[in-house]
């Protein structure tokens, strides 16, 4: 379990004082994986460096099952370095270490006899599946072999929490999956908890259970993917499950509904029961269906008649567990 | 072939041996103590592991940049009670490679510096991130990561020491530069003269050629 609360960095620049995180608090539980989603500038970086104290916050905490990380001395500060293992946007192995040597280097640190390194090592490699590259040096590999090797080594130490930086963001759509998938499998086998920073919701949808979107160094919006893509207010939902193409405005002058529904709901004939029951015609606009995990998601766009009972028809809905906005109204 | 008299070979011999001496102790001395300033210059610069504002500046700013900016002939010249005062006497190789690796050492420093820089930093930060210390992530990740430009650095230094002894020879250190200097230019002595240059470009040629071996060796970039 990694808990957060209220980081804050604020940078000088030159007389100016730049806040780059604004009270950031977080908890994810351990064996969750949890998405951070932000554009550029939205404070990813910062927060990344001030979660592995590369950068020490200027006020708040950060602490791995309870056991604090900031305000200890650099002595303990090295040990606590690693409880967290980091897996880096361009994995940023040492190009003078062939894998097995990359993936040893944590260990080497603090002296670990070399049999009990070899072990280890074969072990993690055998875990990401690289056995056989063990002798290769980083140039000889691909990206996601390298980035393979990078998740390696940030297991070397058995950390309690994985937080991976972009991790997928210079891979192909591919690729990126299975990075994706092995980062998936490894939760499973190590109950370890996972923090991934991305600007890719493909990578949020692929992998994570929630998702917290970060913007100007505040986290404006939290929670478990189905509650953040039925939360029609929120931007998550409709950049998660967007509307496919630009989505075409209305010609008629009937109210435009957005709906986004999950689970059961997502089964069940929701359209034709609202013209069924209200006794109305209702025109798809536009939609998308998504298997996301175990849950089935949907975003719908549609128009109904001028003369329909939109309040009558958004209450049954609503009841429905469906969330609903209405877009142009009359 | 009548220049060749046993007295010329034997003075070339000798000669040959001088720079060797020469070049060999200021290029042991200079790397080992350019190699750590390069490094404090690197580790305390404005965005290095451990910037130290003040240290860097009298590094860099005053002691390197001062003693590049002073010609080699000039620094050699005014050096040469100060070789008298470290090793006894100002003639002979050995005093000769006093003031060579103080002329030297500045410009290897440099270089070792910039190879530092070509790291990226993102290296550094893994290794800070994995729980090194500064002296580990310096040992383990920095040198060996710049190794290939070190290398470099060290082939292109030995290559100037050769030519900065040539220099030093004519002020009393002895060496090819002694030689090309008393046959060729009193004596006008040609075929000597040619010799000389012969040995010197032999080797620089070996220098270059063992040292680009050494650098593709270690580079696994």
């Amino acid at each position: 379990m990694i808990t957060v609360s209220d980081l804050r960095k604020v940078y000088q620049q030159g007389s100016k004082d730049v806040v780059a995180l604004d009270g950031v608090s977080l908890e994810v539980p351990t064996g969750k994986i949890h998405g951070i989603v932000g554009h550029s500038g939205a404070g990813k970086s910062t927060l990344v460096r001030c979660l592995t104290l590369l950068d020490q916050p200027t006020s708040g905490t950060v602490a791995v099952n309870g056991q604090e990380l900031t305000n200890v001395s650099s002595n303990e500060l090295r040990n606590a370095r690693r409880r967290i293992g980091m897996v880096f946007q361009h994995a940023n192995l040492f190009d003078s270490r062939t894998t097995e040597q990359n993936v040893a280097y944590p260990l080497e640190l603090v002296g670990t006899p070399k049999d009990q390194v070899a072990a280890k090592v074969a072990e993690l490699l055998e875990l990401v599946g690289l056995t056989q590259f063990a002798k290769a040096y980083p140039s000889q590999l691909s990206g996601g072999q390298r980035q393979r090797v990078g998740i390696a080594r940030a297991l070397t130490t058995d950390p309690d929490v994985l937080l991976c930086d972009e991790p997928t963001s210079a891979l192909d759509p591919k690729t990126t999956d299975e990075i994706l998938e092995l980062v998936k499998e490894l939760r499973d086998r190590l109950n370890i908890t996972v923090l991934i920073i991305t600007h890719e919701m493909h990578v949020v949808k692929q992998a994570c259970d929630s998702v917290s979107l970060l913007e100007r160094g505040k986290i404006v919006e939290t929670g478990s993917i189905e509650q953040v893509i039925t939360n029609a207010t929120g931007n998550l939902a409709s950049t998660l499950l967007p509307l496919p193409g630009d989505a075409p405005r209305a010609e008629g002058s009937g109210p435009v509904l957005d709906l986004l529904y999950t689970g059961q709901q997502a089964t069940e004939p929701v359209i034709s029961s609202v013209a069924r029951q209200f006794n109305t015609d209702v025109n798809v606009l536009a939609g998308s269906v998504e298997q996301l995990g175990e849950q089935q998601y949907a975003h719908l766009r549609l128009q109904l008649n001028a003369d329909a009972d939109l309040d009558a028809i958004v209450n049954h809905l609503t009841s429905n567990g469906i969330a609903v906005t209405v877009k142009g109204a009359k | 072939m009548d220049f060749f008299t046993p007295t010329v070979l034997k003075a070339m011999g000798t000669a040959t041996v001088e720079t060797l001496e020469m070049v060999v102790i200021s290029g042991v001395i200079t790397i080992v103590i350019g190699l750590v300033l390069g490094i404090l210059l690197h580790v305390t610069g404005k965005g290095g592991l451990t910037p130290i504002r003040w240290m860097n500046v009298v590094l860099s700013g005053i002691i390197i940049n001062i003693t590049r900016s002073i010609p080699f002939a000039i620094l050699m010249v005014s050096l040469i009670p100060f070789s008298a005062l470290v090793v006894g006497t100002s003639i002979g190789p050995i005093a000769a490679s006093v003031s060579l690796t103080i002329g030297t050492i500045p410009f290897f420093a440099r270089l070792v510096e910039t190879a530092l820089r070509d790291v990226s930093s993102g290296k550094v930060d893994a290794a800070l991130v994995m729980g090194s210390t500064k002296m580990q992530t310096i040992r383990k990740v920095l040198v060996p990561e710049a190794m290939p430009g070190i290398i470099a650095a060290v082939t292109t230094t030995v290559v100037t020491l050769i030519g900065y002894s040539a220099m030093a020879g004519l002020v009393g250190g002895g060496g090819l530069g002694r030689m090309a200097y008393t046959y060729g230019y009193t004596r006008y002595n040609m075929p000597i003269m040619i010799t000389t240059i012969i040995v010197i470009v032999i080797m620089v040629q070996l220098v270059q050629i063992v040292g680009d071996l050494i650098a593709r060796k270690v580079d696994h970039r």
